[in-house]
């Protein structure tokens, strides 16, 4: 662990120049939609620094989150980032394995007490006492609590470890909660995201390092990536204004580009940086790519109704069962559950996979 | 409402090429009279498609062209209008990561910084021994 040096040592030590710094801070400061003025604050106080040690436990995920981090295959801006933080414990990247790994995950609480920054991606189960995860003989839940009672700070990374994710969607085997559900004694910072975004994820560690904790909106997600919805930075949004929308993925107002309410985008409801941060190193997002949003970055989104309905849909076609409930108001609830209940034991018995025909019809 | 099926986004512009003009021409103004200088991030604002382009046609190219090495590459052009300079940082796969109009005397990033020089004297110091 080489986490007594400060940030500016470890860069000058890896040949990185102090040019190639203020680059990083430019660009970081454009990405925390900071003055490009705040610059060289960021530079002159990340360099001065001690290299923060980053512990980074992985538990019910699919290692996305890590990969979009990762993406790179030579030096980049993104690489950087690993030279400011001594990543001392992950699970995909480190070379060693096995006890002398968890050796070194106790090595960093024991000397890096209070100071380290834990980072979580994955969910957590809780049900049949955790066995569901389990690393070296420990439940994820043991292992969560162990860690982050020494830790500075949390960063729950994807939504998975932020808010349950895909493991949590309905029926939830594992019983699978998110960090905050656990950890009620420390500052956690969500960056959600199915993965989230990497320069997203370098930027609120960046913006950590430098400021502190970040100003986080209700679901604890920083307002700096997450303060404005997609659809208020899509750049369709001339469209729905003007009331222009892609009736299906092939007619001619998907062809031109058109908005995609009606197809099922979430974008008024979901916020995240992809409109502007976009994927690929900066190539699309989604929407550009002509798929609507699915909402990655809010809670239950696999639960929150069918990616292909328009957000003002209902989530179940309750037509002709309200007609005859109306008329004793009382049972509509019942019966509502009756359908919900009898819909769900006919697909369980049946394991009908749903076609494109199927969705369209569906909206 | 009307509208046309030809609506495309091409037909979609912020107009934000004119007031950003307005603020160029402000803040070299203000460098001029006060000697303070002013940065504009271009990733910052919303631009259709074209506007971009459209703006940094209309700056154009003056005296001074430099190209960095700097983690990837980067561009500080001085433009037509002295003391209005284009920063262009670029990713090592070449696709552009930020992009600013300074106004000022020279861009920070072309300035020589003390840090990197200290370790440039260090290595001097090994050349002259090596060679002595």
């Amino acid at each position: 662990m080489q986490a007594d040096i400060t940030i500016g040592e470890a860069l000058r030590e890896q040949g990185i120049s102090r040019r190639s710094f203020l680059k990083f801070c430019a660009t970081s400061a454009t990405l925390m939609a900071l003055p490009p003025t705040m610059a060289p604050v960021i530079a002159a106080t990340l360099e001065k620094k001690r290299r923060p040690s980053v512990v980074w436990l992985s538990f019910q995920e699919c290692t996305g989150c890590a990969e979009s981090i990762t993406r790179s295959d030579s030096s980049t801006l993104e690489d950087l980032i690993f030279n400011v933080i001594s990543l001392d414990y992950q699970h995909t990247l480190q070379a060693c394995a096995g006890h002398f790994a968890e050796h070194i995950r106790e090595q960093v609480i024991e000397q890096q007490d209070g100071k380290f920054i834990l980072i979580v991606d994955g969910s957590i189960p809780v049900k049949d006492g955790g066995v569901y995860s389990t690393i070296a003989g420990m439940t994820n839940e043991q292992i969560l609590k162990e860690t982050a009672q020494h830790a500075a700070a949390i960063v729950a990374v994807g939504t998975c470890a932020a808010y349950g994710g895909i493991p949590k969607a309905d029926p939830n085997p594992t019983g699978a909660v998110a960090v905050a559900d656990l950890i009620h004694d420390k500052p956690i910072v969500n960056v959600p995201g199915c993965p989230p975004i990497p320069n997203v994820i370098t930027g609120v560690l960046v913006q950590y390092l430098t400021f502190g904790l970040p100003e986080l909106d209700p679901l604890g997600r920083p307002k700096a990536f997450y303060g404005q919805s997609i659809h208020d930075r899509c750049y369709r949004r001339p469209f729905y204004n003007k009331g222009l929308f892609a009736d299906s993925f092939d007619d001619e107002g998907a062809k031109q580009g058109w908005c995609l309410y009606k197809l099922g985008c979430k974008g008024p409801t979901t916020y995240n940086a992809c409109a502007t941060e976009k994927w690929n190193f900066g190539t699309s997002f989604p929407i550009q790519s002509g798929h609507p949003c699915l909402g990655c970055s809010e809670p239950d989104f696999w639960d929150a109704g069918s990616f292909y309905s328009a957000l003002s849909t209902p989530t179940d076609n309750i037509g002709e069962t309200i007609i005859y409930a109306a008329g004793a108001g009382v049972l509509a609830g019942a019966v509502l559950g009756g359908v919900h209940h009898a819909r769900k034991k006919s697909a369980q018995r049946h394991h009908q996979p749903v076609g494109i025909d199927d969705l369209e019809k569906e909206s | 409402m009307n509208h046309c099926a030809s609506d495309t986004l091409s037909d979609i512009t912020t107009g934000n090429v004119l007031p950003l003009l307005h603020e160029i021409r402000h803040a070299l103004q203000r460098w001029l009279d006060e000697g303070v200088p002013h940065i504009i991030d271009l990733r910052a604002l919303p631009m259709a498609t074209d506007e971009e382009d459209q703006l940094i046609d209309m700056l154009g190219a003056g005296e001074v062209h430099c190209n960095l090495s700097i983690t990837g590459k980067s561009t500080a052009l001085e433009t037509c209008f002295p003391g209005v300079w284009l920063v262009t940082h670029y990713h090592s796969d070449e696709r552009i990561i930020g992009r600013y109009i300074e106004i000022c005397e020279i861009p920070a990033i072309l300035k020589s910084q003390q840090a990197d020089a200290r370790g440039g004297l260090d290595r001097l110091d090994e050349l002259i021994t090596g060679n002595t």
